[in-house]
């Protein structure tokens, strides 16, 4: 038994590199061995894709791509399939879960620089990823046929109109969200963007093994070896991080098992209860909302009065995420050796991400509003000084920096302008005041501040 | 730890959406889907009162027995009102076109109205019809929780006529709203706040009380819309019947994999560490 299992694979090693890639990915894939718990959801990233489209295969084979039959067929699912409840339950979990997963996946790739020289493409690829996974997720949001269904697809498709009319008839199809839009999104969300995301998924998965993981250190190991080769902190992938991960695919299916079986809707959050009426173009719901994985961008559309820059800054928003290896240029990769108040910036950057999605999901009332555009402003500076930290700056150029921001923020606020909210918009540039304050101005009478620890020369 | 507060952090997050929610407080249904005395009275209520105009079209009558209790010849015998066959969907008879001229719109179907609108609202719904001598209403009831709704007071047999006692308006309020249902003996309250000139809140209520009364007793009523709504609850997501059951298995057997992956985990790991 044991030779004929050899002699196949050595018959297929002869015409297929089943043992080179094995190798090269798995058993001689040298990983960091200090890898923590933000390293588990690269590969529950993956699971969960899995999931998606084994459970996006079953749906497939009952739900109808029709104005008249779609809401139905997921009632139908719901009710008359055997098993069909639980299918669609880790399906629309599923979504939700994977925008978890790849949000806290890209804040570790922040913390430790994951993005910088030489791994600036698997940054970039896994940026392409996220956004297929938006247009994933958007276009999967419409099939239901609910009225959020509808009515979330005809506000984000009006944006592409406010660019250029034709743009947003081209996508819908027709004038109106409609059986035609219906049956695009559903080719697209189950065949294009699907076989795109898994083409994506492998180059990222490529990139990564052609130049090694970072770790939570940043430093290089491949820079310290032994006689064979070997990195020194090196630990073969497999079995050392496949049976870590399987550890960590179990704990995460404890708490995606909590969700499906429990609070499927997770509080309106995943599901929402719009979205259990069927679409009807006459009756526009109260509150249209995106899903939440969405309204952080949404809520800097909503802050800013005028569309079109709206929509700009909305597209900008996800677009300046690709540059951000050469905006951080600032040679300490991991967030442990970097100064406190680059520390201080990543915090501040991920609650203002969290709050912006707050703020999304809120009515546009006139201070959440306000608050929306200054903390937009925060948004977009935090790239900035990322790039400003990149290395010493002189007085000059701090100086240089702090007005230039100064000039276009007056500029805003001065067509912006209304006397009715002169008070809140006072008050609320204390905002952006206080975060220059800290961040640029203070560096420059405390250096320590913004002085980096030494590397180590190996991991810890 | 980490990943505990990660996992607090998001079971916690139902609650907030929730309390996000705003709007009018409603009086609570309390459903309990495992109730299947409560699911068989208010299917009964729902087969000779609503069925008439609302379908249940997703639901099947078979189905719907064995899921309350009932084999398919007690559901032919008490539950089948139109001539379906206990295998049919559950429709009606009512034509789109009939609807549209009686009502001015064709009643929904009913199936995932649960999911939709929420128990609470349901019955806060049912129990807040009141006489309303407007002209311009068609079937001279309004609703508190949906005002000027196009539907008549389908349960007036059951319940009687409620008749609103509007509250006194503080003087000099700048605006009212209605804030909360509150129960008030065999009355309901319809609280409201008003926004006084100086900023602060006066609190005042309009009273729905029975006019005439209907086959039930105020008790009584409550207790069959409350059986109503739990009937429309189990409706709205029959799987909901499994589903807890089948989770707490679930996780049971995921918790002894984590353990045994973890014990597999130390086991490698431990030329590492």
């Amino acid at each position: 038994m044991k030779s004929m299992l050899t002699g196949l694979l050595e018959w297929t090693d002869a015409r297929f590199p089943l043992t080179k890639m094995w190798d090269e990915h798995l058993a001689k894939y040298y990983a960091p061995k200090n890898f923590n718990l933000w390293y588990f959801f690269g590969s529950l990233a993956l699971l969960v894709l899995v999931m998606q489209i084994l459970t996006g295969i079953w749906l497939t084979m009952y739900y109808k791509p029709d104005a008249e039959g779609a809401f139905r067929s997921v009632e139908y699912i719901m009710r008359e399939v055997e098993w069909g409840w639980l299918i669609r339950y880790m399906h629309s979990t599923g979504a939700s879960a994977f925008f978890i997963v790849v949000y806290l996946h890209m804040f570790r790739g922040l913390m430790y620089g994951s993005y910088k020289q030489p791994r600036e493409l698997i940054w970039v690829v896994g940026m392409l990823i996220y956004g297929a996974l938006m247009a994933e997720a958007f276009f999967g949001y419409l099939l239901p046929w609910g009225q959020m269904s509808f009515w979330g697809a005809q506000v984000i498709i009006s944006l592409f109109g406010a660019i250029y009319e034709p743009l947003a008839v081209w996508i819908r199809g027709d004038y109106v969200v409609s059986d035609a839009t219906l049956n695009r999104f559903f080719s697209l969300h189950v065949v294009a963007i699907p076989m795109l995301l898994l083409g994506l998924v492998a180059a990222h998965i490529i990139a990564l093994h052609e130049v090694g993981s970072n770790n939570p250190d940043g430093v290089e190991i491949k820079k310290k070896k032994n006689a064979d080769g070997i990195p020194l902190d090196g630990i073969p992938f497999h079995p050392y991080y496949t049976v870590k991960d399987i550890m960590g695919a179990v704990g995460f299916l404890i708490l995606f098992a909590a969700v499906v079986f429990f609070v499927p809707e997770f509080g309106g959050w995943f599901l929402e209860s719009a979205n259990f009426v069927p679409a009807d173009p006459l009756k526009t719901p109260e509150h249209i909302l995106p899903v939440w994985y969405f309204t952080p961008y949404y809520a800097i559309l909503r802050a800013i009065p005028d569309k079109i820059l709206g929509v700009v800054a909305m597209g900008a928003a996800v677009v300046i995420l690709f540059v951000i290896p050469w905006l951080d240029r600032h040679p300490v990769r991991s967030v442990r050796y970097r100064s406190s108040l680059f520390k201080l910036l990543l915090a501040v950057f991920a609650v203002t991400f969290v709050v912006l999605g707050y703020l999304g999901t809120q009515p546009p009332t006139p201070v959440f509003s306000e608050i929306g555009l200054r903390l937009g402003e925060i948004y977009f500076s935090f790239f900035l000084v990322l790039w400003y930290y990149s290395r010493e700056r002189s007085a000059a150029c701090t100086w240089t920096v702090l007005v230039f921001v100064a000039v276009i923020m007056l500029i805003g606020d001065g067509i912006r302008y209304d006397e009715a909210k002169a008070g809140l918009m006072m008050k609320s540039a204390l905002l952006p005041i206080g975060f220059y304050f800290v961040f640029v101005f203070l560096p420059m009478i405390a250096p320590g501040l913004n002085a980096s620890k030494p590397v180590p020369e190996r991991v810890t | 730890m980490r990943s505990y507060l990660l996992g607090a952090v998001m079971l916690a997050l139902p609650a907030l959406a929730q309390a996000a929610g705003g709007a009018m407080a409603l009086v609570p249904a309390r459903p309990d889907v495992h109730d299947q005395p409560s699911l068989q009275n208010g299917a009964k209520v729902y087969m000779n009162y609503c069925l008439g105009c609302h379908a249940l079209s997703y639901m099947r009558y078979t189905r719907v027995g064995k899921d309350i209790g009932l084999n398919d010849d007690q559901v032919k015998d008490n539950l089948v009102l139109t001539g379906a066959k206990v295998v049919d969907e559950i429709r009606n008879s009512l034509r789109a076109d009939d609807a549209k001229r009686w009502f001015g719109v064709q009643p929904p179907d009913l199936s995932v109205v649960a999911r939709s609108r929420g128990p609470d609202w349901l019955y806060s719904y049912l129990l807040t019809f009141y006489h309303d001598p407007n002209p311009a209403r068609p079937f001279g009831v309004n609703n508190v929780v949906f005002p000027d709704v196009a539907m008549p007071h389908a349960l007036h047999a059951l319940q009687g006529v409620q008749r609103r006692e509007a509250g006194v308006v503080p003087e000099g309020a700048k605006s009212v709203a209605p804030v909360g249902l509150e129960f008030d003996g065999a009355d309901l309250l319809v609280v409201k706040q008003a926004v006084m000139p100086d900023g602060s809140h006066e609190r005042f209520a309009d009273r729905l009380v029975l006019e005439s009364e209907g086959e039930l007793s105020p008790g009584q009523y409550r207790k069959a819309t409350r059986d109503l709504v739990n009937f429309l609850t189990y409706i709205g997501e029959p799987a909901q019947l499994d589903r807890y059951r089948l989770g707490m298995w679930v996780i049971l057997f995921l918790i002894v994999l984590f353990v045994l992956s973890r014990a597999l985990y130390k086991e490698y790991w431990r030329d590492v560490h």
